[in-house]
């Protein structure tokens, strides 16, 4: 009897099912989009970065730099490129000069290495692993040979009538100067170690990564964009800090369209050596046991460090700028109020139209009572017929939402993503020097944002449609449990 | 068979108190039939609602069998209402969304009849008030007479001791009113109901073994 009365209610009233059933529908069709857009625009976030940090980074630890107190010089402050009286090599009245540097980049402030080991011995980490972070600046300059421009004695006699001798030499034999600064970024890392940090999360385009057997020798792993725009293959050289370094492999990024951490990665050991930072790092990258540690080892490692900024994946999510980031606001701020607005109206649609649907069918209910229906049994028929709706409305909503989806992942709208550095002060522009800008943004991506289907966003569009079902239901049901069969007999007479 | 003693109903309208049954004291054997007749707004449906465990009185005692109505609750009343008295209104009261036989049906589904049986049953009481191949006609699509002979179906396929009778013929025109009237007494002589009628209609009452009059709440027999 149950099935048989819900059934014909349910085709009897089709313009009430139709309204519940629809604004049910649109509501929880907005929920999955919503939902799924979020799981979507977060993924695009990992995916920027996994390219800076590498895959399965849970923390990061670095260190602000100390502000220079009062009548003392900051440590950083323009770079100099000091020549001497006999620097450079003269030839056909040119001489050349270079020189290389390899420093930390601005902003960024080397600690020592043991903070590794006081990390990696916190409880539920489960991997950690140290880079230094450099920047390497080569300084060319061509200018004429200092004999022919030396003008310490006045012209005199002829020569000052006619101006004196035109000057010569240089790299346009009149006496011009040209000046050259290349710039590009070197991360040293342990060669042993890729599970964690930046190096786990890029593919191999050509030859090999670094192996244990590479610490302490001068090999290179090149980005392969870098490589292209330096164009540097494997087997050529690369010249850092003045030291040729035997490019060994390619990589890029694991996501297509993400550059990865930096320009050129080389064995932590020699970076130290020739940045002349022995025994120093400026990032170290942890991996916990579990997600739920991470809190935890952020607290311990704060406490253990105290000196240093500890950032978890959230934190550096926050990080992530360009319009990736404003999708994530838009999703997050008026996407998750939108639907829960659209939500309440259907929920109070649907408990509206149950509520009047009792009222219209008091004599019905009334009758019922009269010949014996107990209220449980009326309850469970209103309950049911609502439930039923909103079920309706959760199938529909659930084929709706499943083609916005399909819709949005057809069109593949790019979004643009820019990750900044981990430590918060290069955006303020910390006291460290360096020649080259302050580098804001270790990576600047386009991602093609993916909105992923999962069974979690089906479970929650048909646990809302059962929730709004039994709400109108219960509330309906009520309703109906409170008629008195004499009175509603008596409401009609 | 019914006992009412000292039964006063009364209803609370604002601050006023009106009184729709004032110390009625009646004896109704079993198998009887009674035609109760009266004024708009004289008591009649509220005695029915007594009679038929449908409200219980704000004094004296209403007794059918060895229950006694007044002190019982909603769940034992209901479960009365559903085994032993069945219910006829003026206004037919099916449910516009079920068909003939469905109507029929719903009475037995508190009695937790099983489906097959119950799909027999009220086929047959269909078929004794003649509407053997009407049953799946919504009520929309059946004459007023044809209604209240779906409504009468109902409330006999349970097989109940007491049909109460609401102004059964009060919407239907003279022809019909004689053959629901001469349905409802074919059936209560076939089957030994007590057969409770309201009407205004005194040629219905007419039929009747007994008539009651009430006036003002005050229950007077009619010789």
């Amino acid at each position: 009897m149950f099935v048989t009365y819900l059934r014909r209610e349910l085709a009897g009233r089709r313009k009430q099912t139709a309204i519940v059933a629809i604004g049910m529908a649109l509501a929880i069709a907005l929920v999955i989009i919503v939902n799924a857009v979020s799981s979507g625009v977060q993924l695009a976030q990992s995916t920027v970065l996994a390219s800076v940090y590498g895959v399965g980074t849970d923390i990061t630890v670095s260190q602000t730099p100390a502000a220079p107190t009062e009548g003392e010089a900051g440590t950083g402050g323009p770079q100099n490129f000091d020549f001497g009286a006999d620097a450079g090599a003269t030839t056909d009245g040119t001489t050349t000069v270079s020189q290389s540097r390899l420093s930390v980049d601005r902003g960024t402030t080397a600690f020592d290495a043991i903070a590794l080991d006081t990390a990696s011995g916190i409880d539920n980490v489960s991997a950690a692993a140290a880079t230094l972070s450099l920047s390497n600046t080569t300084f060319d300059g061509a200018l004429p040979e200092r004999s022919t421009t030396d003008t310490g004695t006045a012209p005199t006699g002829d020569d000052a009538a006619v101006g004196g001798t035109p000057p010569s030499g240089g790299p346009d034999g009149a006496g011009g100067s040209s000046f050259s600064v290349d710039s590009f970024t070197v991360l040293g890392l342990d060669p042993a170690d890729d599970a964690v940090g930046p190096l786990s999360a890029v593919s191999l385009t050509d030859g090999r990564s670094l192996e244990s057997a590479d610490a302490g020798t001068n090999v290179a792993v090149l980005d392969a964009s870098y490589a292209t725009t330096a164009e540097l293959v494997v087997g050529d050289t690369v010249a850092i800090a003045g030291t040729d370094f035997t490019v060994v492999g390619l990589v890029t990024a694991s996501s297509a369209d993400a550059a990865t951490a930096s320009n050129v990665y080389i064995p932590l050991d020699v970076a130290q050596a020739l940045s002349g930072l022995t025994d120093q790092v400026t990032d170290i990258y942890v991996q916990a046991a579990s997600s739920t540690d991470i809190e935890q080892i952020q607290a311990d490692v704060e406490g253990a460090l105290p000196d240093a900024t500890v950032q978890t994946q959230s934190d550096l999510a926050s990080s992530v700028s360009g319009s990736l980031s404003s999708a994530s606001d838009l999703v997050k701020n008026l996407g998750l109020w939108l639907s829960l607005i659209v939500l309440a109206a259907a929920f109070l649609i649907a408990i509206l139209f149950t509520i009047s649907g009792v009222t219209r069918r008091t004599r019905e209910f009334g009758t019922l009572k009269a010949i014996g229906w107990s209220n449980g049994r009326i309850v469970r028929q209103v309950a049911g017929e609502s439930l039923v709706q909103g079920l309706i409305g959760g199938v529909v909503g659930i084929a709706v939402g499943l083609a916005g989806i399909l819709v949005i992942n057809l069109v593949a709208p790019t979004l643009t993503a820019g990750a900044a550095t981990a430590d918060p002060a290069s955006a303020l522009g910390g006291p460290g020097g360096g020649f080259g800008q302050a580098t804001v943004e270790a990576a600047t991506s386009d991602i093609v944002l993916q909105v992923p289907v999962t069974l979690s966003v089906i479970l929650i569009a048909v646990g809302l449609a059962v929730l709004g079902g039994l709400l109108a239901g219960a509330i309906g049901g009520w309703r109906a449990s409170r008629l008195s069969p004499s009175e509603a007999l008596r409401s009609i007479a | 068979m019914y006992e009412l003693t000292n039964v006063t109903k009364k209803y609370d309208q604002g601050k006023r108190s009106v009184t729709a049954l004032n110390k009625v004291t009646l004896s109704i054997p079993d198998g009887q039939m009674v035609a109760i007749q009266g004024p708009t707004g004289g008591g009649k449906s509220t005695l029915l609602q007594m009679l038929g465990a449908l409200d219980r009185p704000s004094e004296g005692t209403v007794q059918l069998g060895s229950s006694d109505l007044s002190k019982l609750g909603q769940g034992p009343l209901g479960e009365i209402r559903a085994r032993e008295v069945g219910f006829v209104f003026q206004g037919f009261n099916l449910i516009p969304t079920l068909t003939a036989q469905e109507n029929v049906e719903t009475a037995l589904a508190p009695l937790g009849v099983s489906t097959p049986d119950r799909t027999s049953r009220a086929a047959a009481a269909l078929e004794s008030v003649g509407l053997g191949e009407r049953g799946s006609h919504l009520p929309a699509e059946l004459s007023g007479g044809q209604q209240q002979r779906v409504a009468i179906a109902r409330a006999l396929v349970k097989e109940p001791a007491v049909l109460l009778a609401d102004e059964p013929t009060g919407n239907l025109d003279e022809q019909t009113r004689d053959e629901i009237m001469d349905l409802l007494e074919g059936l209560w002589r076939a089957k030994g109901l007590t057969l409770i009628v309201v009407t205004h209609d005194s040629a219905v009452a007419r039929r009747a073994q007994r008539r009651l009059v009430i006036r003002n709440g005050v229950v007077r027999e009619v010789a």
